[in-house]
Order: C-alpha cells, then sequence, then structure tokens
C-alpha cells in the first residue's frame, strides 16, 4: 500500500470480502457456538506413532510455580515418548490465540490453565470440537466440563485456602494479612476468601507485585508496622513468602508466615522455623498426569476422574515432613 | 494562489523509482514483513495455513488498531504511556456497567467511550497546560488507571474480574459489530482484522490527504513554528491524545465481547508494543516523521513473530529474546534507509 488511494480500494475489497463471506456473531446466551471449526486433525491422529501435547499456562515466564508443571510436562514427555510444547501468557487474549495456534497447528491433545475460562471459552470449544482432547489445570475446574475438556486437575482453591485458615487458627492465631500478588488472577481472591471463612478471625488482604521484590517485601513491612496486631502472614506464592520472612523480621513482629506452594527456600525456611507451613498443591503433578492421561486416552480411550477434577492438593508440608520434601524442591519438581 | 505554476520547474530534482521509495517511512517494515514473513513460511509449514494466518492476523489485529493510532500521536510529536491501560479500563467501564448495573450492551459502550475520550482529552490538555513531557504527564495517568481498574473493580465486584456480558442485554448486536467472525475457506477470521485495516485506512488517508494530517506533521515537526504559521497546536495535539484514547476504547470494546471477561492486570506493558510496532513502522521517536500503515505493518511483525515461534515449536523461554534481536533490527534498517533518504531529500 503506497498511497492512501490503493490502500482505500484495499480496504473496500476486504470489506467486501467480508460481507461476501458467512458472517457469524458470538452467541449471545450459552447454546453452542456458531463459530467454524477450526482446521484442526487432532481426530484424524492414528493411535500410534506421534503425539503432540500443547500445553498452555497463564503463569508469567520465569515464574517458579510454572517451572514445576512445566518439568512435571516434559518429563512425563520424555518417559512417554510425547512430544510437550509449553507456551505461557498471562494475558487472557493471548493466551487464548495460542489456544487457537495450537489447534491449526492439528495438535494431539492441549493441557491449558484456566484462570480467566470466560476469555478461552470459545478457543477450548473450537478445539474440542476440531475432536482435539483438552485437559484443563491448575485453575477453572468449574468450567471445565462445560467445555468440553476430559478432564480438571488441579486444586480447589477455595478448599485448599479455608484448610489453611483453619491450620492458622489452630496454631493459636487472632489476625490475618492475606498478601495477594497477581492483580487479575481469581484464584488468589478464592484462596484468601477461603482463608477469611477457615480462620474466623480478622483478615485483611494486601496487593503486591510479584515482578517487584522489593516492593513485596517493603509493602508487607509497611502494613505489618501499621497494624501490629497482626500475628499471621499467608502468602499465596513461595516468593513471596521468602519476602515476608524478611518483612517480618524487619518489622521485629513476631507474626508466623504461611505460604501456598514450595520452593527450595521455603523448605529451608520451613526447616527454620521461619515458615509454619506450606499447603503445597503438588503441581508438579498438574504437568505430568495430563500428559499420561492424554496419551491413556489416545491408546486406550480411558479417562479419568470421572467427571470430578483430579485433586492434586492440598497437601502440607511442615516441620514434620519437609525433609523428603525439601531434596525434591530442590530439583524443581515440588 | 493567484498564478499557475509552470509546467515544469527547473528547480525540482527527479529522483528514481528506488529514492522515491526509500522516502517512504513505511519501507523499512515493509521489508522486515516479508523478511518474517519468508522465513516463518520456510521453517513451518503450518504457519502458511489457513487457521495460522488467521492466529497470527488476530494477534496483530488489536495491537496495530493501538498501534496505528498511536503512530498519529507520535509523528505530532508525542508519547502516550497510559494507552495499554485504558484498553483494560475502558473494557472494565463497560463490562461493570452492563452486567453490575444493568445496562444495555451499547449504552455502556457509549458511556466508556465517553470516558476514553475524557481521559484522552484530559492528557492533551495537561501536556499543553503544563508544558511537561507527555511521557511525564502519561506515566502518571497510566499509574492512576492501574490504580482504578484495580480499586473499582474489587469494589463493585469483590473480585478482580468482571465476566458475564453473555448475559448482559443487547450483547449479541454489539458482539455481532465488535467481536463476530467472518468464514474465508473454512476458517474463522476475527471481525478485529477488519477493524484493523479500516483504521489503518482511516489513518493513513487523514495523516497524508487532509489538512488535519498537515498538522499533525507540523505539530510534530515543530510545535513553535506551527503556531507561526497558524496551525491550531493546542487542538491538534489534544485530538491527537483523543485519538489514542478512541482506538484504546475500540480495542477494550473488541476485549470484552469477544472474552466476555476483562482481569483488572490487562494491558499493563503494552503501551511499549505499541510504540515499538510504530518505531518499526518508521516513526520517529522525536516526531513529525512517520506512517500509518507502517504502524500497522510494524504489528503485523510482531504477530507473525509471536506466532510463528510457537509454530516453529521453539522453546518459548527464548521468546522475548527473539523479539528483542528483530525489533533492534528492524529500527536499524529503518534508521539506514532513512539517512539515505535525507540524502535523496538533499
Amino acid at each position: 500500500m503506497t498511497s492512501p488511494r490503493t490502500a482505500v480500494r484495499a480496504g473496500l475489497a476486504l470489506a467486501g470480502l467480508a460481507l461476501l463471506a458467512a458472517c457469524s456473531g458470538p452467541t449471545a446466551t450459552n447454546t453452542d457456538s456458531t463459530n467454524a471449526d477450526g482446521t484442526g486433525t487432532g481426530a484424524a491422529q492414528a493411535p500410534t506413532g506421534d503425539l503432540r501435547v500443547a500445553v498452555i499456562s497463564h503463569g508469567t515466564a520465569g515464574d517458579a510455580f510454572w517451572n514445576v508443571v512445566k518439568n512435571g510436562a516434559t518429563d512425563a514427555g520424555r518417559q512417554l515418548g510425547v512430544t510437550v510444547d509449553y507456551n505461557s501468557d498471562g494475558d487472557p487474549g493471548r493466551q487464548a490465540t495460542l489456544v487457537d495456534n495450537a489447534v491449526s497447528q492439528g495438535v494431539g491433545g492441549i493441557v491449558v490453565s484456566m484462570a480467566n475460562p470466560d476469555a478461552l471459552k470459545t478457543s477450548v470449544e473450537n478445539a474440542v470440537k476440531a475432536g482435539i482432547p483438552v485437559i484443563t489445570i491448575n485453575s477453572g475446574s468449574e468450567r471445565s466440563a462445560a467445555f468440553g475438556a476430559l478432564a480438571h486437575v488441579g486444586q480447589e482453591e477455595s478448599v485448599a485456602g479455608e484448610q489453611a485458615g483453619a491450620k492458622l487458627r489452630e496454631a493459636g492465631k487472632a489476625t490475618l494479612l492475606c498478601v495477594i500478588h497477581e492483580a487479575g488472577n481469581i484464584g488468589l481472591n478464592q484462596r484468601c476468601d477461603g482463608a477469611r471463612a477457615g480462620f474466623g478471625g480478622t483478615v485483611s488482604t494486601l496487593q503486591v507485585d510479584i515482578n517487584n521484590p522489593t516492593d513485596v517485601e517493603a509493602r508487607i513491612k509497611g502494613a505489618l508496622q501499621t497494624d501490629t496486631s497482626v500475628d499471621a502472614v499467608l502468602a499465596l506464592n513461595p516468593q513471596v513468602a521468602v519476602s515476608a520472612v524478611n518483612a517480618v523480621k524487619g518489622a521485629s513482629s513476631a507474626a508466623a508466615v504461611a505460604t501456598f506452594d514450595l520452593n527450595a527456600d521455603v523448605t529451608g525456611a520451613i526447616k527454620a522455623g521461619d515458615v509454619l507451613f506450606a499447603v503445597d498443591q503438588q503441581q508438579y503433578e498438574q504437568g505430568y498426569l495430563p500428559i499420561v492421561m492424554l496419551k491413556l486416552y489416545r491408546d486406550n480411550a480411558n479417562t479419568v476422574g470421572g467427571g470430578k477434577p483430579v485433586l492434586t492438593g492440598p497437601g502440607f508440608v511442615d516441620r514434620s515432613n519437609v525433609d523428603e520434601v525439601a531434596e525434591y524442591a530442590e530439583r524443581g519438581t515440588r | 494562489m493567484t498564478t499557475a505554476p509552470p509546467a515544469t520547474d527547473e528547480r525540482l530534482g527527479s529522483p528514481g523509482l528506488l529514492d522515491r521509495l526509500v522516502l517512504r517511512p513505511e519501507i523499512g517494515s515493509l521489508l522486515g514483513a516479508l523478511l518474517v514473513f519468508a522465513f516463518f513460511s520456510v521453517v513451518t509449514e503450518r504457519f502458511l495455513s489457513t487457521g495460522g494466518v488467521a492466529t497470527w492476523l488476530d494477534d496483530a489485529s488489536t495491537l496495530g488498531i493501538m498501534a496505528v493510532a498511536v503512530a498519529l500521536l507520535m509523528v505530532g510529536g508525542e508519547f502516550d504511556l497510559s494507552a495499554g491501560v485504558l484498553t483494560a479500563s475502558t473494557a472494565l467501564v463497560t463490562a461493570i456497567l452492563a452486567t453490575r448495573l444493568g445496562w444495555n450492551v451499547w449504552l455502556a459502550l457509549l458511556a466508556s467511550l465517553a470516558f476514553a475520550l475524557a481521559v484522552g482529552v484530559l492528557n492533551g490538555w495537561l501536556v499543553m497546560r503544563t508544558g511537561l513531557p507527555s511521557f511525564i504527564v502519561t506515566l502518571g495517568t497510566f499509574l492512576a488507571l492501574q490504580g482504578l481498574n484495580l480499586g473499582v473493580t474489587r469494589l463493585v465486584t469483590g473480585t478482580v474480574q468482571v465476566s458475564g456480558m453473555r448475559s448482559a442485554e443487547g450483547y449479541a448486536s454489539a458482539g455481532f459489530l465488535f467481536a463476530s467472525t467472518f468464514t474465508i475457506g473454512g476458517t474463522a477470521f476475527y471481525v478485529s482484522i477488519l477493524w484493523w485495516v479500516l483504521v489503518t485506512v482511516a489513518a493513513s488517508v487523514v495523516l497524508l490527504r487532509t489538512r488535519f494530517g498537515n498538522w499533525t506533521f507540523a505539530v510534530g515537526g515543530s510545535a513553535p513554528a506551527a503556531r507561526a504559521v497558524g496551525v491550531p497546536v493546542f487542538r491538534t495535539k489534544v485530538a491527537l491524545f483523543a485519538t489514542t484514547a478512541f482506538a484504546a476504547w475500540l480495542v477494550g470494546s473488541i476485549n470484552i465481547l469477544r472474552f466476555t471477561s476483562v482481569q483488572a492486570n490487562q494491558g499493563i506493558g503494552l503501551e511499549f508494543q505499541y510504540i515499538i510496532a510504530a518505531v518499526i513502522g518508521g516513526c520517529l521517536l522525536t516526531g513529525g516523521f512517520g506512517s500509518a500503515v507502517g504502524a500497522a505493518v510494524g504489528a503485523l511483525i510482531f504477530g507473525m513473530a509471536r506466532q510463528g515461534i510457537v509454530y516453529a515449536n521453539w522453546n518459548s523461554d527464548w521468546f522475548q529474546l527473539f523479539l528483542g534481536v528483530m525489533l533492534l533490527a528492524a529500527v536499524l534498517v529503518n534508521n539506514a534507509l532513512r539517512r539515505r533518504a535525507e540524502r535523496v531529500r538533499r
């Protein structure tokens, strides 16, 4: 397009094409959407030969939690002879595009984490329509079956939050600070709401930015100094937990720290007594199991879970079992 | 002009075709796009399947709409760092009004458009009134909007996502305009691609064929000089800021109607992608030079690279590295071409 006039012509031609082509709007209710099928050939795969699975998560690149999920998926792929492609994007729109991408590549299976199920609805349904088996992981369990996914592998966030809250109450705590580290992640809110229900005492939430560790520590410290009655901090991510431990020390507060999820630092902190316990959702399984399930589905038409989510958590790691878990966290599988 | 100009003027040179081409700001991005396209077409055959094309066009479309508007603003010599977050703000306004207060979707869209234009005009007004660089002013707006997005969303909904647009009144008709698909060769293409083409064509015509376009180049080249020859600098710049805000509303509306939900943290960091796409398309950071078509092609490069890397089954860990290197290469090519262009001008 070198001159605006040709640009106008091209634009008009394209618009004309679009008018000639079958237009279809999105559906207003939850009936079947009228979008055209993708061009996937997943259904046409022979039951032998290569199986390629696309794992598409909403984790940001470099997130420790999702790294373990990725390890689980790639380990399973290596052991079962399945090719695993891992991609992630925190933006729900771009995550949906990655699902479309996998469909047009004609992969043999899709594993997707649904932090924002609405945004992924069309893409996941199109994948199912194209005959590609889909397994949802980590979040979005309540919508998984409705979208046509084979199964969901994950942890019920509100249940896990409730148990964490109850455990803190048993430890004799009265005022809890729940630290949310991703503004758009609905699962984190569910954890805090669950903790509120299970804890029974005063619960306040604090918003921090996971991409800025200095800010995380400073804000938790500030919150502890502002309200000295806080005697428990619940982190929802191992990186935040380490910052919270530093903040508690920095504010010379006596608050106990508990956290969701594990890494080597957290196991060290549990050993040292700085962290009371970690809620472990064993996310390695969230990467590993779907690959197994997809392979079983292709080779033997097996399904897992009986229509209910396959739960990988919550498990608890505290001083009683931290030693064996620690060595696994070290190698990036816990 | 009272006398007709002579048919030919001996003072005008007649540069050759190649030199004339080099003068176009978008030529560098077109070459880059061809290179990226050829590269991924060779590396993976899926890239050229209709499904593949639909995917990367879809990826490029919303980025392209914004990049074109940001390119106009950059030609006018200003930045807008709040554009990325504003795409989420407008979607949140629409979603909250439609799902929480039960407004008709069309009314909610109008309200969020008014909100977007207000933010755009405020940006422009602040920049012109205070004389501060727009980089600083819009950085402030960016942070303010980020806080508003999270604060208001949590206040109204108690959570950080607003969803349920599908059951709002008027969703089907609004969705048809912003989020429908059209089928070519059995593959569904999103209507956002058409919006992208439309916005690019409109912006190109405005920039190259209208008085406002001349004003834009003039205020970006030198605001004092433009003022001296009677260009309404204030109005032009405010209108340009309103244009990026309008584009942000368009993208926000496309997103909310297509995905039927919006997260409070969406859009953060995208503002730099818009600027980068515009720069690949030949815009100068100093203003007064650039092209709308170039910015659209810059967004196309982004979309092709983003999805092409996935099609090629490369390890996604290296994605950003590839993107960074590619952008630098594109800008360097642009720079070399521009040097040549300046030689031609002399």
